[in-house]
């Protein structure tokens, strides 16, 4: 017999975590569940799914954005809050399955699966974003999110925590924000890579470049040496080319079903390159 | 578990396992056919059902998540002008050929109309892409979904 359990608030969840950390997390079901019927029913299910105190977007007292782990896609579209701030994380649900799969998704279940084609990832690398993790014994911790992805499908989280909510510190004035996925069509299409970026010119040179990228690698990652390439520099045709080299000696993407090393690998400069156009248009 | 649930606007109690798909317990247990099961992975759409009014996959939804929710299928979409509009048009411009997809395009559509009903073409495609239909070529359901918008609006049919 599966034990079914809805809890109500957040202490609640928490305790039953703590209590049987071998019942099933479940919040959206749009991973767990595409499988879910072929194997084994859990001993309990721990449903997330609209508990209130993990849903919606909120602006905290200094200035930064707060995502309950339980924020569909549909809420981040329907959101008004930060919506400058967050025009690449709606960019990408936007582009996530369709609408069945954006009305149940969750940004918890998007993290905890950790999928290296995740769309929301990269994203939370290009805004800074931490991840917060709670325990009914330990109360909550932040973690940046380049050291809550720990590998291949890997997360920090203890078999006692959930992920609570993403937080988003407040950006500098006059951030640049970039999204592209690139799949085989709109909608319900997996990623064959996609680039999230940040940026922000100081007197005409670039500050802070931010560039997440995501299905270049076993997990979602940094393009650290393109950041290095760009930085302080004018966003100019010289810079996008050595931004576009520097990638190209970062990363080795993969031949799968999806798409080419090469296409992938050809793509991901030219957006690069883009990026650094963009940076030189007018705002 | 003792699952209660409105169904169809019918309060509705039944033992289940809160694991079991809502696709299956619609289909078997409930002997309400008209949701289909495609891709049974959340792809294609045909078992489409509304959640508290939201469109999602049933395949993808367990039993026990929708303890004290109201669904509601293809079957339950009653009579009303939108509903209408939408079983109407699909049979008249010939948007179903196999029907597989559907009652989950006819839920998609009610939906989609009963909240925007000034929705464009490519914002009615958009919000049927999870509704794959491997018979008409899609322009015939977008044909008469723009055709029972018109409706809706009062603008007459054809
Ligand atoms: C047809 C289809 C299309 C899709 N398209 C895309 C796409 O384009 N891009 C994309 O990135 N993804 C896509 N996905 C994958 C999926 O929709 C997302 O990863 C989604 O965000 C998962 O969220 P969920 O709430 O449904 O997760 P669930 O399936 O409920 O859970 C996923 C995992 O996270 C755990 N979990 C969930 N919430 C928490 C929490 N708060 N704390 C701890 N653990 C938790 C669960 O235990 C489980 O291990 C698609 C899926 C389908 C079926
Ligand atoms: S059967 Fe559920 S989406 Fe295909
Ligand atoms: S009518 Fe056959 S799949 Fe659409």
């Amino acid at each position: 017999m599966t034990a079914y359990l809805r809890p109500n608030t957040l202490e609640e969840a928490l305790a039953v975590r703590e209590a049987h950390p071998e019942y099933t997390i479940l919040a959206g079901g749009t991973d767990l569940l595409v499988s879910g019927h072929r194997v084994p029913p859990p001993p309990g299910i721990v449903d997330l799914f609209d508990l209130r105190p993990l849903r919606g977007i909120a602006r905290d007292g200094d200035g930064s954005l707060r995502l309950g782990a339980a924020t569909t896609y549909l809420d981040v579209l329907s959101s008004d809050t930060g919506r400058e701030e967050l025009s690449i994380l709606r960019a990408a649900a936007r582009e996530i399955g369709a609408l069945q799969i954006q009305a149940r998704g969750t940004l918890g279940g998007n993290l905890v699966t950790s999928s290296p084609v995740g769309d929301t990832l990269p994203v939370w690398l290009a805004l800074g974003a931490e991840v917060e993790l709670s325990s009914a014994g330990r109360g909550a911790r932040r973690v940046a999110y380049d050291a809550f992805c720990t590998g291949y499908r890997q997360t920090d989280m203890a078999p006692d925590e959930l992920v609570t909510a993403v937080t988003i510190p407040p950006p500098a004035p006059g951030t640049r924000r970039f999204w592209r996925k690139v799949g085989t069509r709109r909608a319900q299409s997996i990623s064959k890579l996609m680039i999230a970026a940040t940026a922000r010119l100081e007197n005409g040179l670039i500050a802070e470049p931010r560039i997440g990228l995501g299905a270049l690698a076993d997990r979602p990652i940094r393009g650290v040496a393109v950041e290095r390439a760009m930085a302080g520099r004018p966003p100019d045709e010289d810079t996008a080319a050595r931004a576009a080299r520097a990638l190209a000696a970062e990363i080795t993407p993969i031949d799968d079903v999806r798409s080419s090393a090469d296409y992938r690998l050809t793509v991901a400069t030219n957006l690069v390159a883009r990026f650094v156009r963009l940076l030189a248009e007018p705002a | 578990m003792n699952l209660r649930f409105s169904l169809n606007g019918e309060q509705t109690a039944l033992d289940v396992s809160p694991w079991r798909r809502l696709l299956d317990v619609l289909r078997e247990d409930l002997a309400l056919t008209g949701t289909k099961e495609g891709c049974g992975e959340g792809e294609c759409g045909a078992c489409t059902v509304l959640v508290d009014g939201e469109a999602v996959c049933s395949c993808l939804v367990a039993a026990g998540q929708v303890e004290g929710r109201e669904v509601r299928t293809v079957e339950g979409l009653g009579d009303g002008a939108v509903a209408r509009a939408v079983r109407e048009e699909l049979v008249s411009f010939g948007g179903t050929q196999c029907g597989i997809c559907t009652p989950g395009i006819a839920v998609c559509a009610v939906r989609a109309l009963e909240r925007e009903p000034d929705a464009s073409r490519d914002r009615l495609r958009e919000l049927l892409a999870g509704n794959i239909c491997r018979c008409t070529g899609y322009q015939l359901i977008v044909d008469a979904l723009e055709c029972a918008a018109a409706r809706g609006r009062g603008e007459g049919a054809e």
